[in-house]
């Protein structure tokens, strides 16, 4: 990104108009729901928000670097169901220890995205096909291997902890017993996945590579860039992101749900689109996939507390993607 | 560049965690309602403190009705029990339910956002009874009851449940299936999915009914995610590997519509039986003209209705019954004008 915005100049402007656009109508509807609804502006409901935010954002990281690659990832939610169902499998019927579910959780997320990968890359599958096959494969899976029975954690209470216990709640209260800083994990492991993204995807080379591949795949290939290797490293990685989400999911619902998951990975590219990354590939920033999140479950949580009609809830949440995409075309058409 | 984008994401950090230490401190001037009727909580102190002085101020008691679906017939039918009771007792729900019966995470946040609402009581359709668990508890810590609707939720939290006994519902519908094919031939159950506990009843209790008519052979049950399409493309690779079928049991509403798409087009009217679940026009125009024998429904306009009542009864300290059975019925072509009927029926 850094690389492209130098050769480019004015760029810089646009994307950083961009990026406060985001991040001003995340204050603003923030503010608006704080002023019209009595019970949206407390602590209790701003934790809920970061709270909801969490899977959806991490699952939203990993696909924002397929997504900059110009692919997509159809399967990220089943990805996710089955990690945990793996991890289900292994910590409450096998009584493998827990720490190595969680990597187990990781590594078969990671493996699911190396065989998208691997299809798209090698076999030349377009992402859309080879990933809708591999939610398919895995939405089976995960039914298949469980009987179609949910894994649960209740014979590990500390499980439960890991997405909704609070680490900063316990370290600020060792401190000063009076004191409380009740962030959940789960919302520290997003901003700590959010940095690591960041690092990975603007101060190394497969971040380098990762926006080369979307803005000109032959060109990159030509100037001798083994594109397919790298691209099977950018849904391995996004693989391992969609495990990370999985153990969250896990841990927030203290059970590895076989069912669900399918229809998760729309909401995390809205949440990604309306943090500017283009669909088409090329651009794209963490930062911006995080606000996008957190602007998504604002919204929501706001429309339901507001007490709006559910039908209602879907239109708004609708109209307000629509809107994020346009703005973006608008940006892109100025630009060029 | 780099390191301004670096401070970007600290400065959102910051931001983030910023909000946290000044909602504590700010609740009752943002808070209208609460800042009228909650001077005392002015120094501070928590936001619940704050909130449980504005329900003892007598403002308006508002009761979160969390749903399992929303958009189904059925739900909405269920929507409208809870709005007649809603007026009757003069108290103000919100109706929410998931797209879908297996987005558990989508009804935990739903949990969460209507517990940050200052609700009164809550009723509660779980889909998954540890999910909820911890919504549970908030609501046993903050003394809001929580009354159980459409299936049971183990859990000492629930005050109460209104639902349907599926597995009896089931069986009837099994033993009128049984009656229509004289006892003898081959059964199978279409289900919506394995997961639910309402498709584990009723598979179940269709099952169990059977093994009371050792003629009577029953075939390997169906799960079609009560998706019409899905159900009928089910039905029909079953009905063209067995012929000889006698009789089908769609165990709910999408499940049976797929069941009479099934024999509908393969022109099987009237030679395969079938016995469906539910209501909704497509079931109910069925039973006029034949291609359905019959169905047994539940009452889901007096699950509604009887949830919140019971939250209602629970907030003025009234003892609510574990167990509110709903009912169900049975019913033909020939009950369809019966009056009695009409409230439990939707299209």
């Amino acid at each position: 990104m850094s690389a492209k915005s130098i050769a480019k100049g004015g760029r810089i402007n646009a994307d950083t108009m961009q990026k406060f656009l985001a991040f001003s109508s995340l204050v603003l509807l923030y503010i608006i729901f704080s002023v019209v609804t009595p019970n949206f502006f407390s602590l209790n409901n701003t934790i809920d928000i970061m709270r909801a935010s969490a899977v959806q954002g991490v699952l939203a990281l990993g696909g924002t670097f397929v997504i900059i690659t110009g692919g997509i990832d159809l399967s990220l939610g089943t990805v996710m169901t089955f990690s945990s169902v793996i991890m289900g499998i292994l910590v409450a019927d096998m009584g493998v220890p827990v720490w190595l579910g969680l990597i187990a959780c990781i590594v078969t997320g990671a493996l699911c995205g190396l065989t998208n990968g691997f299809f798209i890359a090698k076999m030349k599958i377009p992402p859309f096909i080879a990933t809708l096959g591999m939610m398919m494969i895995t939405r089976g899976l995960s039914l298949a291997t469980t009987g179609a029975n949910n894994k649960y954690f209740t014979d590990y209470p500390g499980f439960r902890l890991i997405a909704n216990g609070s680490v900063t709640d316990s370290v600020v209260k060792a401190i000063n017993p009076s004191w409380s800083i009740p962030i959940p994990n789960a919302v520290l492991i997003l901003f700590g996945m959010a940095i690591l993204g960041h690092i990975i995807l603007t101060k190394t080379v497969f971040g380098r590579y990762t926006f080369a591949m979307g803005s000109n795949e032959e060109a990159t290939r030509l100037s001798g860039v083994n594109t397919a290797a790298w691209k099977m490293g950018v849904y391995t990685l996004c693989g391992a992101f969609t495990g990370v989400a999985g153990i969250l999911m896990a841990s927030r619902l203290n059970s590895a749900q076989v069912a669900q998951g399918a229809g998760m990975e729309l909401d995390a590219f809205a949440a990604v689109v309306i943090g500017g990354t283009s669909m088409s590939g090329g651009e794209g920033t963490i930062l911006g996939t995080i606000i996008g999140a957190l602007l998504m479950n604002v919204l929501l949580n706001g429309l339901r507390i507001s007490m709006i009609p559910q039908e209602w809830q879907w239109v708004a949440t609708g109209a307000i993607v629509i809107f994020a995409v346009y703005m973006d075309i608008v940006r892109r058409r100025k630009r060029g | 560049m780099k390191a301004k984008r670096l401070i970007a994401v600290v400065i959102t950090l910051a931001m983030a965690i910023a909000l946290f230490a000044g909602c504590g401190g700010n609740e009752t001037t943002t808070t209208t309602k609460a800042a009228e009727t909650t001077t005392t909580a002015a120094d501070g102190e928590t936001t619940t403190e704050a909130d449980e002085t504005t329900t003892d101020a007598g403002e308006e008691i508002y009761i979160p009705v969390v749903s399992k679906g929303f958009q189904h017939k059925f739900w909405q039918a269920v929507k409208q029990g809870a709005e007649k009771a809603a007026d009757e007792f003069n108290v103000t729900i919100t109706f929410d339910g998931p797209p879908s019966e297996k987005d558990v995470d989508v009804q935990v946040q739903m949990l969460d956002t209507a517990m940050n609402n200052n609700p009164a009581a809550l009723c509660l359709a779980a889909l998954d009874t540890q999910a909820v668990l911890p919504a549970l508890e908030k609501a046993q810590e903050l003394g809001i009851p929580v009354i159980g609707f459409d299936s049971g939720v183990d859990s000492d939290i629930i005050v109460g449940t209104a639902a349907t006994d599926n597995k009896a519902a089931a069986a009837e519908a099994g033993h009128q299936l049984a009656k229509l094919i004289g006892e003898e031939g081959k059964v199978f159950v279409l289900v919506h999915d394995q997961t639910s506990l309402t498709g584990i009843h009723r598979r179940d209790g269709f099952l169990e009914a059977m093994k009371d008519y050792p003629k009577i052979e029953v075939l390997e049950t169906q799960y079609g995610d009560g998706d019409h399409a899905k159900s009928t493309d089910l039905a029909k690779a079953v009905l063209s590997a067995n012929p000889d079928i006698k009789g089908i049991f769609g165990a709910n509403e999408g499940s049976i519509a797929g069941c009479i798409n099934a024999v509908t087009e393969m022109d099987l009217v009237g030679k395969v039986q079938l016995v469906g679940f539910d209501s909704g026009k497509i079931l109910l125009d069925a039973i006029k003209d034949g291609t359905v024998a019959g169905a047994v429904s539940q009452d889901p306009y007096a699950i509604g209705y009887e949830a919140v009542k019971a939250a209602v009864m629970a907030i003025n300290g009234e003892e609510v019954p574990e167990m509110i059975d709903t009912g169900f019925r049975w019913y033909t072509a020939d009950d369809l004008d019966d009056p009695e009927l009409q409230v439990i029926l939707y299209e």
